[in-house]
């Protein structure tokens, strides 16, 4: 059924009885042309543009829990295209734009609210990055304004200008970042995806990759066999696991990144802002919940759950730099799983096993990549050849060296 | 007045006025600001998040959703709190939140007219079109009927503390069951920590009439207590709330140390937070009564049966006149009789058991619920159904009691799930959710007074058991054991008006209805699509309601339905506490270099090095802008001598028969060969092949080395030698150690650098005695010193050091005999000024995605032996024309500015990532060579010396001609080096 | 979290620096080839249960220390001297 504000109030004046399921809870075909693994917003979204964009609708994608429940619900739900280096500036800045035109595509209300994002230089030398991030964000074609201190102090007023332990020199603002409510990225593409006849199985683990004479032939699952033409994996947090069910080993670790909300306050960020010299970003939900997060645990973690050092750094770090926030309490606190590969770039390609495909490493950029993901895996998917504002993501790049390092920490993906 | 005439745990002759949105209300020591507005007859306190509905207070304690109000004065006004938690104090300001105009005509609540259409997940339905719409007007309204209470935007300037604890045993809870556990673990002689969340220790023994050992409860409590006190190896700890478990035995508390005074002492911090290590832990947490949901449930009046008793039985105040109740349970009559006793009348007792079985004085009706309420700012009169018909009853107080919900809420907290106990209708923790950790009392689903005492005596023998292989023998005290008869009844069907699930985001079984029609059935995804449980009580109220409802409508059981699993901190926690010490300087630790004081003196601008202040430049007579000074201090090393403090450069102290052999390990260039008594510049490369930092080493004997790395890179450096040194080669007889903060070392750069030493140094400083990179041992006066002949400016220069705590006095020695020749201090600005005219990098070039290649060194890495680093640098995709190589760009023609950061495009091509030849890392003004200069990665820049690039900045607007050249623009022999 | 430092004893997770999966302990030999340090340096095994990792006690004694966890419930099973292990093992 179709969305719209008249919908709204006549369902309203109804009793709201009229509204329909979201999505089908059909049992699982013996066979499909594709089985996505996973049902995040990456399996969710390539289901979604498989069967929209290239007519591809015999597909399942599989969930082992509830659709949405990894990362795609556990983010700080920001989106912005700010990168700094080749491969990842064409790929966001194909995200973003797809982003800008979720909401009438899904006909769904994500909530995006390009609210901009800002990023703080607290010296010459980051500030000379920020200015070569921006430059390249420009050339892009992607919006991107140095700020310097006076910009900051105008549009941040509420940041400590005057004792800061790093003062800060200004800041990268992209005003076309900013913000979209997770869960409904989720619920929409899972929406459109099954709207146009694709199966979301959820309660449905894999349990192992078939693969015969180097072709894969399917999947088995707590729910049976499924036998498959192609298989795709998007089951980040989880990809070395899913992966190893092929024989695939990949240059990756799962980490734990924790994130924290706060109670419901009065509108006081309006944007998103990070700190250059601390682990610390936050920005503001509709509902009014401060959203702030800072850097992983450091340890390998399956666990979705962290400890204190990481909380109290994060903390302490938005007291540096907004020391207003004092007095907001931190209501709820959770960890989602993370794919550290090993530049700290994601990997969408395909494998030496024929029909199996790997989309996995989106380290902590899976959300805002979810539109552009899904979208470039399913062009992968369906054609065979890579979408050219992701053909830098190959799994090959780190036996040749064209890895995409944005940090330049090398091959320690905790770092990344 | 509501207060009653006597009892209560209150101290009367203390009169203390407070404050509620400006009005002067009087309340004793000993009360909550709750507990004193229900003494003071307010009703109406809070509008609610959604639909601005007038609220008042429903509980006793910090799981409360309705009372939340701010307290404070001015922008210190701390939003949010729990006015069921707040002491009250002399002066105490508090403040009514989320209305639009007075209270209780708040104009938002015209928001609760279109409920019908703000259902849950509406806003996913709509608001799409047009477009621009949405940051414009649609999201800027609903944030602004969002959100509860305020931030004034100013800093936060209450203090705030971070400390360690560390005990045998953490009691949680100082109930029954928590005191009983203290009580015998410390008996048996561990060292305990008890915490509870309230600032009277006792639990629910404070707010119940009932009988412990012979003496009414409360009186047992402050007993036990005083005992504990009393006692060495215990630590009570009240107004402390254990927030989360963690790792290792570890738990988060925060322990609210002033909030309840009103002028602390300025050694008082507001909140500290604790880390508390505990080698066993008991939960005694309770368990928190649950509401019958039922339609308009949530008018002022209308509360939790032991939040009612609380008022009643410890604060002396009744919040009505003719109270009922409405229960599942037999728990609930014992209300009913205590506020008889207390002289309050009872309107009416609702019981949803046609079986129940009831005495009293008062009316009662059996099988009956309340399917209406009327009273919009205040609860006036309740509609009973019972078998018989429908009733109306005036009543101003309606208290609910559904039973009981165990807090499980810490034993989830490392992702463990509770299971459901179908004899109490309730979760219970699982076993061993936390490690060590053993749940007591109402927690683990025991509910009455003796089966608290009893586990929480049991759960403290199990562990000294465990720690100390024995236990005390103990007789517990008499109490009473009917946990009472209870009847699973959650809500109320049918009827008209919202019945409310979660009051705090205002939720209600309509919306479960709705997700539940559109298949968000999952606990997760029912959550998520209408927000309940995701308020400031994290649904402690609410989710078992919501999930009862949802198992209904799909026909499952609660526990098939599932559970929803709580998350860290139990009660939420100041930013500002879990971030104490974070502001302002405090954030990060300062070092100071050797001539900091001295530097001061000299006006020195300072600049952030990493965690250093180094002197950015030194303005002299008459300079108003950084670049005079700048400029002058290029020239002062350029034709005399200058200062530099290079201390903050890691030092590295390497000895042992191996030292040569592990340095040529870990640098790409060769060590074994370099002779004693000189020096020679290293790159150290990662395994991956990236250049990792560049320094020197200096070799002072066979067997001794000193190595220095960049100042950003000292640490890991130092990381990747421990981790080299012990992880890859413990076979290598090798020690070393950071020695950065025990030498003070300077520059000191120029053409009469070799004259400012000859005074100083008691060894002749000749080019036979200290060639170019060369390194010796030295005297100055009494000191004993090293000196290096390097040179980062690319003039004849030296590093000399002494032990730091001569740094101050060999720097004012410097400082007279550079001054004598004309010389003085330079800045970070004039060394980067020296180092870019000579063409030597820093880690703006080497940021980690260059090789040794890249920047020209592409011959130091020796083929004649391994490296780190040196096998992947060989990757097919680290060489060739498509990488970007380091030259310098000079001006074409009057450029006034380059950009750093700027990128650079073939002449004619269009300015787009696709033409990306390679960006500007530094760039200064050379007074040298009178023009800007840079330094730049440029695609194959190797090969195209000559080429002319255009520089394009967008940030800064610059664009314009360089000319690609080789980094070096001074001395390319390197003749000043050595002469 | 803590971890007990075979010299320092029981310490708290915050003075602890984590490098990831023992396998780096075993450096290639220089002429192993590409294809071993492709694998050294970036593919990880990463499984969901008992990994052997290298931690470093660098607010501490500074010790590299070889520990043995449970990546799914954090716990550890063995802490030793990477230096030690790497003896040890030869």
């Amino acid at each position: 059924m179709r969305y719209s504000a008249l919908g709204v109030f006549w369902h309203g004046l109804t009793g709201n009885k009229g509204w329909k399921p979201v999505w089908r809870n059909p049992d699982p075909k013996p066979h499909y042309d594709v089985v996505i693994i996973g049902g995040g917003g990456h399996g969710l979204s390539t289901a979604y543009y498989l069967a929209e964009r290239y007519g591809i609708r015999n597909v399942a994608v599989l969930e082992k829990g509830y659709l949405g429940s990894g990362s795609i619900g556990r983010n700080t739900t920001i989106v912005r295209a700010n990168y700094m280096l080749e491969g990842n500036s064409q790929f966001y800045s194909h995200s973003l734009k797809l982003w800008e035109n979720l909401e009438a595509e899904l006909n769904y209300n994500v909530m995006h609210s390009q609210r901009g994002q800002v990023m703080l230089g607290h010296s010459d030398g980051q500030m000379d990055m920020l200015a070569r991030r921006g430059n390249m964000m420009r050339m892009q074609g992607d919006d991107a304004v140095l700020w310097g201190r006076e910009d900051v102090r105008k549009h941040l007023p509420y940041i400590d200008h005057e004792n800061a332990r790093f003062p800060v020199y200004g800041g990268l603002m992209h005003w076309r970042g900013g913000t979209a409510r997770h869960d409904a990225v989720a619920w929409g593409y899972a929406r459109g995806a099954d709207m146009r006849g694709v199966d979301l199985i959820q309660n449905c683990e894999v349990t192992g990759i078939r693969v015969e004479g180097g072709v894969v032939r399917g999947v088995d699952t707590t729910r049976g066999h499924i036998g498959a033409g192609k298989v795709a994996l998007t089951a980040a947090g989880r990809s070395s696991q899913v992966a190893a069910m092929a024989g695939l080993r990949l240059p990756i670790e799962s980490h734990v990144l924790q994130a924290f909300v706060t109670e419901g306050l009065k509108p006081v960020i309006p944007h998103v802002v990070s700190f250059g010299m601390g682990h610390f970003y936050i920005s503001q939900s509709d509902k009014g919940g401060l959203v702030f997060g800072g850097d992983l645990d450091m340890y390998n973690s399956y666990a979705q759950r962290g400890n204190l050092p990481m909380v109290e750094h994060v903390a302490e770090a938005g007291m540096a730099l907004m020391p207003m926030i004092g007095k907001a309490k931190m209501l709820r606190s959770w960890g989602g799983v993370m794919d550290m590969s090993m530049d700290g770039s994601p990997i969408i390609d395909k494998t030496d096993i024929a029909g199996l495909f790997l989309n996995c490493g989106w380290c902590y950029g899976g959300f805002k990549a979810v539109p552009g993901s899904g979208d470039a895996f399913a062009h992968l998917i369906a054609s065979g050849n890579h979408h050219p504002a992701a053909d830098k993501f190959l799994l090959s790049r780190f036996r040749t060296g064209h890895v995409i390092d944005e940090t330049g920490n090398g091959a320690t993906p905790n770092l990344h | 007045m509501s207060r009653l005439a006597k009892g209560g745990q209150i101290d009367r002759s203390q009169s203390v006025p407070f404050s509620f949105d400006g009005r002067t209300l009087i309340g004793h020591a000993g009360d909550t600001l709750a507990s004193a507005l229900i003494a003071n007859d307010v009703k109406l306190v809070a509008r609610s998040f959604k639909y601005h509905r007038p609220r008042g207070i429903l509980t006793a304690g910090s799981e409360e959703p309705n009372a939340l109000v701010g307290i404070g004065t001015g922008d210190q006004i701390a939003p949010n709190v729990r006015a069921t938690m707040q002491e009250v104090y002399r002066g105490l300001a508090a403040h009514s939140q989320n209305h639009l105009g007075p209270l209780a005509y708040d104009l938002l609540a015209v928001n609760d007219l279109m409920a019908p259409f703000f259902g849950a997940g509406f806003y996913y339905k709509t608001f799409m079109w047009p477009k621009a719409f949405w940051e414009k007007i649609y999201e800027p309204l609903i944030r602004r009927a969002a959100g509860i209470g305020a931030l004034s935007g100013v800093e936060d300037r209450a203090a705030y503390d971070k400390a360690f604890a560390f005990c045998d045993v953490l009691v949680i809870g100082a109930g029954p069951a928590g005191l009983m556990a203290a009580l015998v673990a410390a008996k048996g002689g561990a060292d305990v920590i008890l915490v509870d969340e309230d600032f009277r220790m006792g639990g629910r023994l404070n707010a119940d009439m009932q009988e412990v050992g012979g003496k009414p409860g409360a009186d047992w409590a402050a007993d036990t207590v005083a005992d504990l006190a009393a006692m060495d190896n215990v630590r009570l700890m009240p107004r402390t709330t254990i927030t989360g478990a963690y790792d290792g035995g570890t738990f988060g508390a925060l322990q609210r140390v002033s909030h309840h005074i009103a002028r602390p002492g300025a050694d008082l911090p507001l909140e500290t937070f604790w880390r508390i290590v505990a080698k066993r832990a008991i939960l005694a947490g309770g368990a928190l009564e649950r509401p019958i949901v039922f339609p308009d449930n949530d008018r002022p009046g209308i509360m939790l049966a032991s939040g009612l008793r609380s008022y009643v039985n410890r604060f002396a105040a009744t919040p009505g006149q003719a109270v009922s109740l409405f229960t599942n349970n037999d728990n609930a009559h014992q209300t009913a009789r205590d506020l008889q006793a207390a002289g309050v009348r009872i309107a009416a007792v609702i019981d949803s058991r046609a079986d129940a079985k009831i005495s009293g004085d008062f009316p009662v009706l059996t099988g009956a619920s309340v399917i209406a309420t009327k009273g919009r700012k205040a609860l006036r009169g309740i509609t009973v159904q019972t078998a018989s018909g429908i009733r109306n009853i005036e009543t101003d107080c309606l208290a609910v009691s559904g039973g009981w919900n165990p807090s499980v809420h810490l034993t989830c907290h490392m992702n463990g799930k509770p299971v459901w106990r179908e004899d109490i209708a309730a979760f219970v923790p699982s076993d061993g959710a936390i490690p060590g950790m053993i749940v007591a009392g109402a927690a683990g689903g025991d509910f009455s007074t003796h089966a608290a005492l009893k586990t929480g005596a049991g759960a403290a023998k199990a562990v000294l058991k465990d720690l100390f292989g024995k236990a005390p023998r103990i007789t517990l005290p008499k109490a009473e054991d009917a946990p009472g008869a209870m009847t699973p009844f959650w809500h109320v069907s049918g009827g008209r008006g919202r019945a409310w699930l979660d009051l705090a985001n205002d939720v209600t079984t309509k919306d479960v209805v709705l997700a539940h029609r559109e298949n968000f059935r999952s606990v997760e995804h029912l959550k998520r699509y209408t927000t309940l449980g995701m308020a400031p009580d994290q649904g402690k109220l609410s989710n078992l309601g919501a999930l009862a409802i949802m198992a209904e409508l799909t026909g499952q059981t609660i526990p098939e339905t599932g559970t929803t699993i709580f998350r860290p901190p139990y009660t939420p926690v100041a930013i500002g506490a879990l971030g104490a010490h974070g502001k302002h300087k405090g954030f990060a630790p300062e070092r100071f270099i050797p001539s900091d004081a001295l530097a001061r003196e000299q006006g020195a601008r300072f600049v952030e090095a990493g965690l250093w202040y180094r002197p950015s430049w030194f303005p002299a007579g008459g300079e108003t802008h950084w670049r005079q000074s700048c400029d002058r201090e290029v020239n002062m090393v350029r034709s005399s001598v200058g200062l530099c403090d290079v201390t903050t450069l890691g030092k590295i102290d390497i000895q042992g028969p191996d030292a040569a052999e592990f340095l040529d390990r870990v640098y790409a260039n060769m060590f074994s060969t370099l002779k004693v008594g000189r020096v020679r510049y290293g790159l150290m490369l990662r395994e991956d092949g990236m250049v990792m930092d560049d320094g020197t080493s200096a070799r002072f004997s066979d067997t001794h080395f000193v190595m220095t790395t960049t100042t950003a890179a000292a640490g890991q450096v130092m990381t990747h030698l421990d981790f080299c040194a012990q992880v890859l080669w413990p076979e290598l007889d090798v020690q070393f150690i950071s020695v950065t903060e025990q030498w003070a070392q300077f520059a000191v750069a120029g053409p009469r650098s070799r004259e400012v030493l000859a005074g100083l140094c008691d060894t002749a400083i000749t080019d036979e005695a200290f060639p170019y990179m060369s390194c010796g041992e030295v005297s100055i006066g009494a000191v004993r010193g090293r000196l290096f002949r390097i040179s980062f400016s690319g003039e004849h220069a030296y590093e000399i050091a002494v032990p730091a705590r001569y740094g101050d006095a060999l720097a004012r020695t410097l400082d007279g005999a550079a001054k004598a020749l004309g010389g003085g201090w330079y800045g970070m600005e004039a060394l980067n000024v020296l180092r870019l005219e000579k063409g030597f990098i820093t880690h703006a070039e080497i940021h980690g995605r260059v090789t040794a290649d890249d920047i020209g060194m592409g011959r130091m890495v020796s083929a004649k032996k391994d490296c780190v680093g040196k096998v992947m640098s060989q990757r097919p995709g680290l060489s060739g024309p498509e990488r970007e190589q380091l030259v310098a760009l000079k001006p074409v023609g009057a450029v006034k500015q380059f950009g750093g950061g700027a990128h650079l495009f073939n002449e004619g091509a269009p300015q787009v990532r696709e033409n990306d030849q390679g960006y500007v890392t530094s760039h200064c003004f050379s007074p040298t060579l009178g023009h800007p200069i840079a330094l730049a990665f440029v695609k194959n820049g190797h090969a195209r010396i000559g080429e002319h690039i255009r520089m394009k900045d967008y940030m800064r607007d610059i664009e314009t001609i360089c000319e690609i050249c080789p980094p070096v623009h001074l001395d390319p022999e390197g003749g000043k080096l050595r002469g | 979290m803590r971890i007990t430092c075979p010299i320092c004893g029981d310490r708290d997770l915050r003075e602890f620096h984590y490098r990831g999966a023992a396998k780096l302990m075993h450096r290639p030999a220089p002429d192993a080839g590409d294809e071993a340090f492709y694998d050294y340096v970036h593919i990880r095994e990463n499984p969901p249960g008992l990994n052997r990792e290298l931690w470093f006690h660098e607010l501490g004694c500074r010790a590299w220390l070889v520990a043995e966890r449970d990546v799914t419930s954090h716990e550890f099973k063995s802490v030793e001297l990477a230096a030690e292990a790497k003896r040890g093992a030869k």
